[in-house]
């Protein structure tokens, strides 16, 4: 376990080294990359991302991977912001519990459905992800929250704070990034989600609720997309039910790979996914500052999501021929 | 009456065999939405206008069909839908540079068979999980044609290029006789064929495959660079029914096609599911189609109604093949 851990120490390092350098490099081509405003920019593109990423992390270190959270993330900012037309008075905390119980409840929908049956977790989120985008059209009949239906307290959440007025949005998702952190590991639930993931059956046989577990990171990777809904209406000012969160969830998942979470379960760190994220958050805050066309966003993405996962699995390789283990 | 039949059937199990198939839950499907479609508009009893409005989905068609013996082999492929489009966008782009139709044609086969062939090295070499890497080469792919074509529709295509949704033999249009033929050569090669055979045990069993002999690994790189290929031909399609090629073009069919497989009773985990099943389920997902629109459904209302089939389809099957398997 030491050798183990030491191991991701390294992963970290490895990403961390790769922010230092690509910061360094954008720096030296355009000075006005290391303003205050750019990274005022990143740090109000990643929260939105980084916590529908605890949720997703969770999942991944759990064995499975829910691509529904752009739906789910659509739905609940589209349920709080007809709630806003017809109560703009709703409070900040209330929006929060609101959007927080809509996310929840559909994902649990999806661990239930993927424990109960026992299907590949990727095909039963692929259905909900178009079954409740399709909701997301039904609730709202097509039509778009407009800037002016969203209340003002709910805008300023993502502008501006009690605290030095960094945005809430920001201190927000920090506080989650620390919840989850805590939870993962210095918590008996947090040990549980990763013995899941390394081997489900040696779990099960442990003593440990396999189910309970899986439902658990549903639960939660559904809830923190719903609160990611409440983000999304306050820092964009507006829910169109055929733009919001569409293709986010590739967005996620490329952070949490490559942040060193290893797609076959059992390992990852709060701490890799946060660099992993900020490194998608300043690659998008430094290409119209090195003149790339924001076309190619895209593409780098994808990119990077390959590239993480034969890094990775040539990494689980070494580790295998290590450990004199399988002959893989 | 249900246990004598049940005990009749448990004392023959070739008949069981038979019976307890989850086709069969395609080809009841299907009843079903003829009738509640007709139900729904007298008009839509019209075997033209069926015919007609299967036209769009051949290309999704076409894509199942492979897929199918991906998921028998027990893998998957989730960027069909993009390789669709970056194949399509290839191909507006070289005729726009003046290539020629069929060398521009060429092209985007070549580049289709190029990214299956990177999806199966991957696969075969690195052993990266198939279903997790496609989903990697999803946004890769549709962000390459992002880059190539930005925001632009690529168009003008010579007349004769354009429209082969609205060139008949009889009534029936030249895509949907594509498609028919295609499901009738694989389908001939899946069930009667050595190889086909082989897909079966490859996704029963690889590691047992690999010790009889089968050459697993290039059989898969072999369907994914196939995956790659008819993506491309089903890419030249769509731009030759849309007159333009879009980099956005094909979101989402992904679920589509898994749908139509699944729907076809092809098992998640591999090993089990034939063509049959697929041709039936494109059919289902033309006439659920077709008869939504009538119905006069929104687009985007009636994925609730496709992504649910999709998960109850899977119920469906893993429950039927727990059942025929005691």
């Amino acid at each position: 376990m030491t050798l183990f851990d030491k191991f991701l120490r390294i992963r970290e390092l490895g990403i961390f080294s790769i922010i230092v350098v690509f910061v360094i490099v954008a720096a030296i081509i355009d000075p006005r990359f290391m303003t205050l405003d750019s990274w005022r920019a990143v740090f109000l593109a990643i929260p939105l991302i980084l916590v529908m990423a605890m949720g997703q992390m969770m999942v991944i270190i759990c064995r499975h991977v829910d691509i529904s959270i752009g739906s789910i993330l659509a739905f609940s900012a589209i349920v709080i912001g007809l709630l806003y037309i017809q109560f703009p008075g709703l409070s900040l905390w209330l929006s929060l519990i609101i959007t927080a119980f809509v996310g929840l409840v559909m994902g649990l929908i999806n661990g239930i459905i993927v424990t109960r049956f026992n299907v590949h977790s990727i095909i039963v989120t692929l259905g909900t992800l178009s079954l409740y985008r399709g909701l997301v059209f039904i609730v709202s009949g097509g039509r778009q929250i407009d800037r002016n239906d969203i209340p003002e307290h709910v805008v300023s959440f993502s502008q501006t704070s009690f605290l030095f007025s960094i945005p809430g949005i920001l201190i927000f998702s920090a506080i989650i990034v620390v919840i989850t952190h805590l939870v993962m590991r210095h918590s008996v639930l947090g040990r549980e989600i990763y013995a899941t993931g390394s081997n489900p059956v040696a779990a099960h046989l442990k003593g440990i609720n396999v189910t309970k577990v899986t439902l658990f990171c549903f639960g939660i990777c559904g809830m923190l997309a719903g609160v990611a809904g409440l983000f999304y209406a306050s820092r964009f000012g507006y829910v169109n039910p055929g733009v919001t969160g569409v293709g986010i969830e590739f967005i996620v998942i490329a952070g949490v790979i490559i942040g060193g979470t290893s797609i076959t379960g059992g390992s990852g760190s709060v701490l890799g996914t946060f660099l992993g994220i900020l490194l998608l958050g300043i690659i998008n805050v430094a290409l119209p500052v090195l003149n790339i066309p924001g076309e190619f966003q895209k593409a780098i993405y994808g990119l990077i999501i390959v590239v993480a996962l034969a890094l990775d699995q040539l990494i689980i390789y070494r580790m295998k021929k290590l450990s004199g283990g399988i002959n893989a | 009456m249900l246990k004598t039949i049940s005990i009749y059937l448990n004392e023959n199990p070739t008949l069981r065999y038979w019976i307890i198939r989850p086709e069969w839950v395609a080809v009841i499907l299907l009843i079903i939405s003829i009738i509640s479609s007709i139900q729904l508009s007298p008009f839509f009893a019209d075997l033209a206008f069926i015919m007609d409005s299967a036209t769009p989905y051949v290309e999704y068609g076409l894509i199942a069909i492979i897929l199918t013996l991906i998921i028998i082999s027990g893998e998957i492929d989730l960027s069909i839908a993009s390789m669709i489009a970056l194949t399509a966008v290839i191909f507006g782009t070289a005729y726009n540079a003046g290539l020629g139709m069929p060398i521009s044609m060429l092209i985007a086969l070549f580049s289709g068979t190029l990214c299956g062939l990177f999806n199966g090295i991957l696969v075969t070499q690195l052993q990266i999980p198939s279903i997790i890497l496609t989903i990697g080469t999803l946004t890769l792919y549709r962000g390459i044609a992002q880059s190539l074509a930005s925001d632009f529709s690529l168009g003008g295509y010579p007349s004769w290029f354009i429209g082969i949704d609205y060139r008949y033999i009889g009534i029936v249009p030249i895509p949907v006789i594509i498609f028919t033929v295609f499901a009738i050569v694989v389908g001939f090669f899946l069930s009667s064929t050595i190889y086909g055979k082989q897909l079966y045990l490859i996704g029963t069993n690889p590691q047992t495959a690999k010790y009889s002999g089968i050459k697993v690994d290039r059989i898969k790189l072999l369907l994914f660079t196939l995956s790659g290929l008819v993506c491309g031909i089903a890419g030249v399609l769509t731009t030759s029914r849309l007159a333009v090629a879009r980099f956005n073009m094909a979101t989402g069919a992904e679920l589509e096609i898994v749908l139509m497989v699944m729907l076809g009773g092809t098992y998640i985990f591999g090993g089990r599911g034939n063509i049959f099943g697929t041709f039936i389920a494109f059919w289902i997902v033309v006439i659920l189609r077709a008869g939504l629109n009538v119905a006069r459904i929104k687009i985007e209302s009636q994925l609730t109604i496709l992504g649910a089939m999709l998960i109850i389809a899977i119920i469906l099957t893993n429950y039927i093949y727990s059942k025929s398997q005691k």
